[in-house]
């Protein structure tokens, strides 16, 4: 099955048209990804990637015309979160948003109205998700992947690709790699992925690749310890040596209650049973230490 | 972006929340005259607090009552030019020392978990708010706004009454109402008064009467959202914001700087973050943080080699790009540019990866740059090289 993305993905990109959709469209298509329309408002009727992808004005048009289930938005940051809105109310099912830079208040109706619709929200601030071998959405390089039955969570992006490429190097391939986003407000968590990747029947094991700040780790941790207990899992937390106090002041620490450094996470980590590597390259012996055998 | 508790308050004033009036000094001259303005109002001291972008100012001397000109004078003189975590103190709040009868925290906040804005408030106001959530988290009174709607009347009151506000209820909400609306209203992801204080003050008829003001103001800005309040970019502090870092932020690049002497240049947070790491645990010190973001052309390259640069204990430099939206043959490109007219030779371990890595490499042969395979590698190098200037 995979979780998110696959050979069931009928994907639209909005924003087909910008320089940025155009480039990684054509990288989607070529990784095999099946990209049925693509939407710019006011370039309705016209076609993209040679010809090949038809363009809608709007998402109601193309999944009407098309039978899209999945978004992928290249978006500008100014009208990125209506285009996530746009997308759920359409009925897209899952709504991957690239577009980094969206302000966070802005954020906080348009992960809501996606919930109410049933829908689910990826990003923003995010490169999205490849089930190596069937699909890709989002700008993560194709090449850094093998298909396997490994899931793959991350809060970053080049740093998702550090750690997915050490796993291929070591011919560990992976189920899906999905980037959660390093935004304040962001549609879906560590603990969503977890639980998807806890139904797959293709995933076998687990890499969670986190960083300092909130308590997404923790929290997903926390549930890890009781519903994940049999599976091989390892972990990585980048900024254990960055300096505290650069980001929030009093009201930021008063939520997380003194968590949020890297100690904190790597704790929680270790005491749900994953093996936490020292760098990106140690996750696959991690891995095999923790009787990983595929 | 953090900005100054006299511009916050400013902010808080435009939103009609209930602060006591204020003036900045630059100089003793300019506290005293400040001074003598609010005493001749019939206040019986004025307080004087530092202007620096750091907490704990109180604690180290940067906040001090005065009663007197002369005092003030003195006082201010103390207090400007004094240090505050690495900070020089250039400018003074002036203000009526208000009776306080009691304090309150109260705070807007942006809670990434819930992805809504909470609403904060303890009747244990004061300094030491971080030690009441730790010790007492039942102190703290916390209500999340309507995702769609803001806060509500509703919520406002059971806020305030939990808070013990229920005798000053109508205050109570409004400056509740009024940290949310100032929240929206400038894209703050922080809107903290502490301490939200009751005070006794001079009624029209000579009574005393109890009045709940904002003493003390921090806001931080959301930067993604400073584009479309143009106004705001104003209170940007130019005093305490470092040449390089202006510098980097006006080329779209992230950089805080540290102590090592291990220059960094990465493409992403979390990798660069962790490139800072396996430096430290091949036994070196990074110098900085410095993501130059997805997408980095050449010329962005070359202005984050010249701010590493800048920075004189910086002996090796440290390159990890692992390219996505970001070429690597566009990165070599800029390494071979900033190389040719950098006044300092620095010796360099170039790692690059991902799309355009064949390019990059047979760019960097051709130029003779030292390369490195994996990122363990790489820190390894730069490590050594660092060790090999130093000695």
């Amino acid at each position: 099955m995979s979780i998110l993305v696959g050979r069931e993905t009928r994907l639209i990109v909005q924003g087909i048209t910008g320089r940025e959709g155009e480039f990684h469209s054509r990288a989607m298509a070529e990784y095999g990804t099946t990209i049925v329309a693509g939407v710019t408002p006011g370039k309705g009727g016209r076609f993209a990637l040679d010809g090949s992808v038809p363009v809608f004005d709007t998402v109601v048009d193309a999944v009407r015309e098309t039978g899209g289930n999945t978004s992928c938005i290249f978006v500008p940051a100014a009208g990125a979160p209506d285009a996530v809105m746009e997308a759920a109310d359409a009925g897209i099912a899952t709504i991957f948003c690239i577009t980094e830079g969206i302000p966070a208040l802005d954020m906080i109706p348009a992960v809501e109205l996606v919930k109410r619709a049933g829908a689910r929200l990826i990003g923003p601030n995010c490169p999205g998700a490849t089930s190596p071998g069937r699909a890709k959405v989002g700008i993560i390089p194709g090449s850094v992947h093998l298909e396997g039955r490994v899931g793959v969570i991350s809060r970053s992006g080049t740093l998702t690709y550090e750690a997915v490429q050490a796993m291929t190097d070591a011919g560990m391939g992976q189920s899906t790699c999905v980037g959660i986003g390093g935004d304040a407000i962001i549609g879906t968590t560590f603990l969503d992925l977890l639980q998807s990747f806890e139904a797959d029947e293709e995933t076998d094991a687990i890499v969670l690749i986190g960083e300092i700040g909130g308590a997404a780790e923790e929290t997903a941790a926390a549930w890890a310890a009781d519903h994940l207990r049999d599976i091989p899992k390892v972990a990585f937390i980048a900024g254990r040596t960055a300096p505290e106090g650069k980001r929030m002041g009093h009201a930021g620490a008063i939520i997380s209650g003194g968590s949020g450094t890297a100690a904190s996470k790597v704790a929680a980590l270790e005491a749900a049973g994953f093996r936490v590597a020292g760098s990106p390259t140690e996750l696959p012996t991690l891995l095999r230490d923790a009787g990983y055998r595929g | 972006m953090k900005i100054q508790e006299a511009d916050a308050k400013s902010l808080l004033v435009a939103q009609g929340l209930p602060v006591p009036g204020w003036e900045v000094a630059h100089t003793p001259a300019q506290a005293r005259a400040a001074a003598e303005r609010i005493l001749a109002t019939g206040a019986e001291a004025v307080v004087i607090k530092a202007q620096v972008l750091v907490g704990g100012r109180g604690k180290a001397g940067g906040v001090k009552l005065a009663s007197s000109t002369d005092e003030a004078e003195r006082v201010a003189s103390a207090i400007l030019g004094m240090e505050i975590k690495g900070i020089t103190v250039r400018k003074v709040l002036v203000a009526a020392a208000a009776d306080i009868a009691r304090e309150f925290y109260m705070a807007a906040v942006l809670d990434r978990a819930a992805g809504r804005i909470l609403l904060m408030g303890s009747a244990e106001g004061g300094v030491e708010i971080e030690q009441v959530a730790v010790d007492h988290p039942e102190a703290i009174v916390r209500h999340h706004a309507d995702p769609m709607l803001g806060l509500l009347d509703f919520q406002a009151r059971e806020f305030a009454f939990s808070m013990g506000l229920g005798g000053h209820l109508k205050a109570a909400v409004a400056i509740a109402k009024g940290l949310v609306r100032t929240m929206l209203a400038y894209d703050a992801d922080l809107v903290e008064i502490n301490p939200l204080a009751m005070v006794r003050e001079a009624g029209p008829d000579g009574v005393t009467v109890e009045r709940l003001v904002c003493l003390d103001a921090k806001v931080t800005l959301d930067d993604s959202a400073l584009a479309r309040h143009p106004q705001l970019e104003a209170l940007r502090d130019a005093d305490e914001e470092d040449p390089a870092d202006r510098e980097a932020r006006e080329a779209g690049l992230t950089f805080i700087k540290l102590d090592g002497t291990i220059g960094c240049m990465v493409n992403g947070a979390g990798l660069a973050m962790t490139t800072m790491d396996l430096v430290k645990r091949a036994g070196g010190e990074p110098a900085n943080f410095l993501d130059i973001g997805g997408g980095a052309r050449s010329d962005k390259v070359a202005t984050a080699m010249r701010i590493i640069l800048a920075d004189p204990k910086v002996d090796a430099i440290l390159v990890n790009i692992f390219g996505g939206i970001t070429r690597g043959d566009e990165v070599a490109r800029g390494l071979i540019e900033a190389r040719a007219v950098q006044e300092r030779d620095v010796p360099m371990v170039v790692r690059i990866v991902g799309t355009n890595a064949t390019e990059a490499a047979s760019l960097l042969e051709e130029a003779r740059f030292e390369t490195a395979v994996s990122l363990d590698e790489a820190a390894a190098k730069a490590v050594a090289a660092s060790r090999g200037a130093a000695a």
